[in-house]
C-alpha cells in the first residue's frame, strides 16, 4: 500500500479546491442550497486512507473554513471533527456495506454536521433561519455521489488500491 | 493510527486512541469557541490565519476580477460614449448641488458660530473593493481588500455613493470582513430626516429590507420618509442616508408599528465601497496617497 506522487496531490488539491468552492460567488437563490464541499471531500478521503486523513486533517480544515466563513473559530472545526470521527470509528464496518446504505450514512453524517453549526450558532446567539439549514444536506448529497463517482476514478487510476 | 482490519485486539486499541483523540480535540475546538464568543484575545490568533487562508480568498476572486478587466477592456465605442455622456450629465448634476451647498455650508458655518457649536466634522475617506467571496449566506458579510495595512479598524463606517452600507467586524492584514446594515444582528440608530425623529433601524437577513421595531403607532412616520445615520452609538458618521420608509403598518392592538424601510445603498450591486475614518478621532494610518479623497 504505498502511496504514489499522484496520490498525494489529488487529495491535497480536492481538499484545496473544497475550500475555494466552499467560498466561491453563487447567485442568491442558490445560496441556501450550496453544498458542503469541504465535509463531502473530507469524509471521502477519511474512507479511503484513515491512516492519513483524520481527525488533524478535519481540525485543520475546520479551523481554515472558520476563517475563510467568518465563523466562530472552531465551529466548523468541531462538526467536521465529530463527522470524521464517526466516520473512523465505524469505518472497518462501513468499508463493507453497499452503495445505498453508504450514502445513506453520509446523509446521516452530514445532517449532523449541519446539526452542530446550527447549535452552535443557536449557543453563540447567532440569528439563523431553521428552514434553510437543510437544503445543504441534500444537494451535498448529490455532490458525494459525484465526489465518488470522480474521485474514486481517480483513485484508481493513479493504481493505489488500499 | 495505524491502518484498519487489523485483529481483535489491536482495532479496540485503535478504538480507543481514536477515542481519546476526539475528545482531546473537540475540548480544544469548544474552549477555542468559548473564548473567541466571550473575549477577544484571540485577534491575532486570527489575523495569522486569515493570512494563511488569504491565497484562498485570492484565487476565488480572480475569475471574477478577471472578467471584469476583460470587459472592461471590450467594452464597444458606443457603450464607452454612452456612458461618458451620462457621466457627464450626473457631473454637471453634482455640480449643480455643490454650489447650493457651499452656500448652504457657509450659512451652517456662520448659525453654528452664532450658537456656539462645534463645526461638523470632515471626514477622509479610502476606497476599498468587495472581493468575490460568499461567506456565511445566512449573515449579510463581505470581505474587503483593505486589512491593517491601510490603517482599517474594527467599527468603521462603510458607505459607498448612495449612503450607508455596513460597519467593520474584523481585520486581518490584507482583507477586513464587513457586516451589511441588512445583517440580522446589525442594528443602526437612525433619525427620520423629515421630522427629527430617532430610532433604531435592525438587518432583517434579507438584503434590501430594514426593520424599524421601536417605533409606536402614534409616532410620526410615513412611506417615503428618508432616514439617515443619526450619529448617536458612536459608528456611523452623522447625516449619511441610510434608507427610505416603504411600508409602515400600524397594529392598533399592540404598543409598535410594522414599519419597514428599504436600504438606499445598492448592497447587492456595490463592487466598491468607501471607508470612513472620522479625522477627529482618526488613528495614525498608512494608506495609498492616490486612493485617499476628502469628503465634504
Amino acid at each position: 500500500m504505498t502511496l504514489g506522487m499522484g496520490n498525494r496531490i489529488m487529495p491535497a488539491l480536492s481538499l484545496l479546491a473544497a475550500l475555494m468552492l466552499a467560498a466561491a460567488p453563487v447567485p442568491g437563490w442558490s445560496a441556501s442550497f450550496r453544498p458542503e464541499w469541504v465535509p463531502v471531500v473530507l469524509l471521502f478521503w477519511s474512507l479511503v486512507a484513515p491512516d492519513r486523513f483524520g481527525m488533524l486533517t478535519a481540525a485543520g480544515m475546520g479551523l481554515a473554513l472558520d476563517v475563510l466563513t467568518g465563523a466562530l473559530l472552531g465551529q466548523h472545526a468541531l462538526a467536521l471533527l465529530l463527522v470524521v470521527y464517526l466516520c473512523q470509528r465505524f469505518q472497518p464496518r462501513i468499508r463493507v456495506i453497499p452503495l445505498a446504505q453508504l450514502t445513506l450514512m453520509i446523509v446521516a453524517l452530514l445532517a449532523l454536521y449541519e446539526f452542530v453549526l446550527f447549535w452552535v450558532d443557536g449557543l453563540a446567539g447567532r440569528t439563523v433561519p431553521f428552514v434553510d439549514r437543510w437544503a445543504p444536506v441534500l444537494s451535498s448529497t448529490a455532490v458525494w455521489l459525484l465526489a465518488l463517482a470522480v474521485l474514486d476514478r481517480w483513485r484508481r487510476v493513479a493504481h493505489a488500491r488500499i | 493510527m495505524s491502518a484498519p482490519g487489523k485483529t481483535g485486539g489491536g482495532t479496540e486499541r485503535n478504538e480507543v486512541a481514536l477515542g481519546i483523540g476526539f475528545v482531546v480535540l473537540a475540548f480544544a475546538c469548544i474552549a477555542l469557541m468559548v473564548v473567541d464568543h466571550r473575549e477577544s484575545h484571540l485577534e491575532r490568533v486570527r489575523q495569522v490565519l486569515s493570512v494563511a487562508v488569504h491565497p484562498i480568498r485570492v484565487l476565488v476572486d480572480l475569475p471574477v476580477a478577471a472578467w471584469e478587466s476583460a470587459s472592461h477592456s471590450l467594452t464597444a465605442r458606443r457603450e464607452l460614449l454612452e456612458e461618458n455622456e451620462r457621466l457627464r450629465r450626473e457631473q454637471l448634476n453634482a455640480n449643480f448641488q455643490l454650489q447650493r451647498l457651499a452656500t448652504l455650508e457657509t450659512e451652517n458655518a456662520r448659525l453654528r458660530e452664532l450658537l456656539d457649536s462645534p463645526a461638523a466634522l470632515d471626514h477622509r475617506v479610502l476606497v476599498a473593493e468587495i472581493l468575490a467571496v460568499d461567506l456565511d449566506p445566512y449573515r449579510q458579510r463581505f470581505n474587503l481588500n483593505r486589512g491593517l495595512a491601510n490603517g482599517v479598524f474594527v467599527g468603521q463606517a462603510l458607505l459607498d455613493a448612495n449612503g450607508v452600507v455596513g460597519q467593520i467586524v474584523e481585520v486581518g492584514p490584507f482583507t477586513a470582513e464587513a457586516m451589511a446594515i441588512t445583517d440580522a444582528d446589525h442594528a443602526l440608530p437612525v433619525r427620520v430626516n423629515r421630522n427629527g425623529l430617532r430610532t433604531v433601524a435592525i438587518g432583517t437577513g434579507d438584503n434590501n429590507r430594514l426593520r424599524l421595531p421601536y417605533l409606536t403607532n402614534s409616532a410620526d412616520i410615513e412611506v417615503g420618509d428618508l432616514l439617515v445615520s443619526s450619529g448617536l452609538g458612536g459608528v456611523f458618521p452623522l447625516g449619511y442616508p441610510v434608507a427610505h420608509v416603504l411600508e409602515v403598518r400600524l397594529r392598533p392592538g399592540q404598543s409598535f408599528a410594522d414599519v419597514i424601510a428599504e436600504p438606499v445603498s445598492a448592497l447587492d450591486r456595490d463592487r466598491e465601497v468607501l471607508l470612513v475614518w472620522d479625522t477627529a478621532t482618526e488613528t495614525s494610518a498608512v494608506e495609498d496617497p492616490s486612493l485617499v479623497s476628502e469628503l465634504q
